[in-house]
């Protein structure tokens, strides 16, 4: 069963969100999704200062396999990106909630009322509907 | 790949086992008024003893001109041996095969092609070939779009120099995507890049510039200042480049302090006729940071369970048939063919050969504009360097004249009159190492007579 740390925040297409001291927000894939993928090979982050949009496209994890569009859960701008990946992608893999975080942002107005996060314990009913 | 014909009896077993009286029966979902009885315009059936006859008799029409055009086609000798390899049925096809690992031969010539392009181009990555030079540099802008994530604007800075077809490609090919293309002009004394014409652009957002060296008049542009003017812009290098120059020539991984980023070229000198136009093959190289975003196919070398070398399809995950929608093109190796007799050629001719064939050629083009210009009434159009093609200026329009030459047997060159009219009746020629001094010579001699009897008249 995936490991979903109860203290973060999900989306069903399985990013996590971990809000910050500084009310930014963290941004990574879930241990379910980086399972699914199997062992990536390359990580695509965003450029610092980028607007996203929520629900828009803002990374791309490829596996041996696949190659998946990571979208952002809420609107803001992008504080931080961790380009560690670019060398070290397996860090999504081995700690998929620490060393193998994506990117920061800072939030646009309204973003955290308008996002539509799952609690840990929805995102365990969703991955169980989902047969995962 | 063995041929397996329906017999009648094949046929009449299928169509029982479906239930239909006929293969007719398959097709009357489609309305009467909506099929075609019969395509006018096609002639009746002939047998194929007729049509061999139509053939040659069409084939002869063609004749068999002593050939001075080059503009981005060039005819060089090709050694025999070449395509009676390429054309061995173990090669013979035009794509990777599906299960691409069963067929370790194909992978090991499409990775030996690999490292001969990076080698030539001083490039670290290439990919198993493009459609043509043509639609290689539209991949080309497109990528540096994608490459360059400083630059917003998807702008590309294109010379006038580069071919016209491969602009006219370029812009077709990404008019839906956004990208903007700005004409660079050239200096009409030296028929390369206008230097000043940078100036204007210092400072904005640029995503890449595009360098054809030798540019389309055969002339050598500056390609370490533009090279490092466009990286200091944070602009990428995308280079356009011969394969028999490189040679001779800088390969664009020296270009300039940091090298270009892109480059990219028609592979056809490499072992491929000129064939009337085609098919031909591109070729596309880069650094290794932005290999992720290189379209095509790549082969790599690894090891297998047991330890043993091995070659296979690396980098799929960028391709269209897993990335779908988000597939960097839908490029794969379409022209696996004509890239087969490339590295063949290569392989034959080696560093040494290639290198006698580029100066050759060289030389036999400086040989050529000396001969011509001693013709009154033609000019070279532009002083300095220059690989194996030149513009000539002439006192009359050039069409009568192109018109009159293939009359007597010669194809002249390349009439510039709808390409670049600002530069009044000018022609494009070209001579490759499979141009004799006699053959030159008669060029000459039929021009200086052809123009001395319309001054006459």
């Amino acid at each position: 069963m995936s490991n979903i740390p109860a203290d973060l925040k999900y989306t069903k297409s399985h990013e996590w969100v971990r809000t910050l001291a500084d009310g930014g927000v963290e941004i990574g894939i879930s241990d379910h999704a980086q399972h699914a993928l199997g062992d990536l090979v390359f990580v695509e982050v965003p450029e610092v200062g980028r607007t996203l949009k929520a629900g828009e496209a803002c990374a791309v994890v490829e596996s041996v396999k696949a190659a998946s569009d990571v979208y952002a859960p809420l609107a803001g701008e992008v504080s931080a990106a961790n380009e560690a990946l670019a060398a070290a992608p397996e860090s999504v893999n081995k700690d998929p909630y620490g060393a193998g975080w994506l990117l920061r942002l800072k939030l646009a107005p309204g973003a955290l009322a308008a996002a539509q996060l799952l609690s840990a314990a929805a995102y365990r009913e969703l991955l169980e509907a989902e047969g995962g | 790949m063995a041929f397996i014909p329906h017999t009648e009896s094949d046929v009449a077993a299928m169509l029982a086992a479906i239930g239909a009286q006929s293969i007719e029966d398959l097709f009357d979902e489609i309305p009467p008024q909506l099929r075609i009885k019969s395509l006018a315009g096609i002639p009746e059936a002939l047998n194929e003893m007729a049509v061999g006859r139509l053939m040659s008799e069409r084939a002869a029409s063609d004749g068999t001109l002593l050939n001075f055009i080059g503009a981005g086609a060039y005819e060089h000798h090709i050694p025999a041996a070449v395509w009676a390899i390429t054309t061995r049925g173990e090669f013979y096809s035009a794509y990777t095969p599906y299960q691409a690992e069963a067929s370790q031969g194909t992978l090991q010539l499409i990775y030996e092609f690999q490292s001969m392009m990076t080698r030539l181009t001083g490039m670290q990555v290439a990919n198993a070939s493009m459609y043509d030079g043509a639609s290689a540099s539209a991949e080309a802008a497109l990528m540096a779009v994608r490459a360059n994530r400083r630059s917003r604007a998807a702008r590309i800075l294109v010379p006038s120099t580069l071919h016209p077809h491969y602009r006219r490609v370029a812009t077709a090919t990404t008019h839906n995507q956004g990208l903007a293309f700005e004409e660079l002009p050239y200096c009409s004394a030296a028929g390369t890049i206008l230097p000043d014409s940078l100036a204007r652009f210092a400072g904005q957002d640029l995503t890449a510039l595009i360098i054809q060296q030798p540019n389309f008049f055969g002339r050598l542009e500056e390609v370490d200042a533009l090279t490092d003017w466009a990286h200091a812009q944070g602009a990428l290098v995308i280079a356009v480049v011969n394969p028999t120059a490189l040679a001779l020539l800088k390969p664009p991984g020296e270009w300039g302090t940091r090298g270009a980023d892109i480059a990219v070229g028609e592979g056809q000198p490499l072992g491929v006729p000129l064939s009337s136009g085609g098919p031909y093959f591109g070729f596309m190289t880069t650094r290794l940071e932005h290999v992720r975003q290189m379209p095509g196919r790549i082969v790599g070398r690894t090891l297998d369970v047991a330890g043993k070398s091995g070659f296979t399809l690396t980098l799929q995950a960028r391709e269209q048939h897993i990335r779908r929608a988000k597939a960097t093109s839908n490029i794969c190796t379409n022209q696996g063919l004509l890239m087969t007799a490339a590295t063949i050629y290569l392989s034959l001719m080696g560093p040494q050969g290639l290198t006698r064939t580029a100066a050759a050629s060289h030389a036999r083009t400086r040989e050529l504009i000396a001969a011509l210009t001693r013709v009154p009434g033609v000019r070279a159009a532009f002083t300095g360097a220059h690989f194996h093609e030149a513009v000539l200026s002439l006192d009359r329009p050039v069409a009568p004249l192109l018109r009159a030459l293939a009359a007597r047997g010669i194809a002249g060159g390349l009439d510039l009159a709808p390409y670049y009219p600002e530069l009044g009746p000018a022609l494009l020629v070209c001579a490759t190492e499979t141009k004799t001094a006699a053959d030159i010579e008669r060029y000459r001699a039929t021009l200086a007579e052809l123009m001395t009897a319309a001054r006459a008249a």
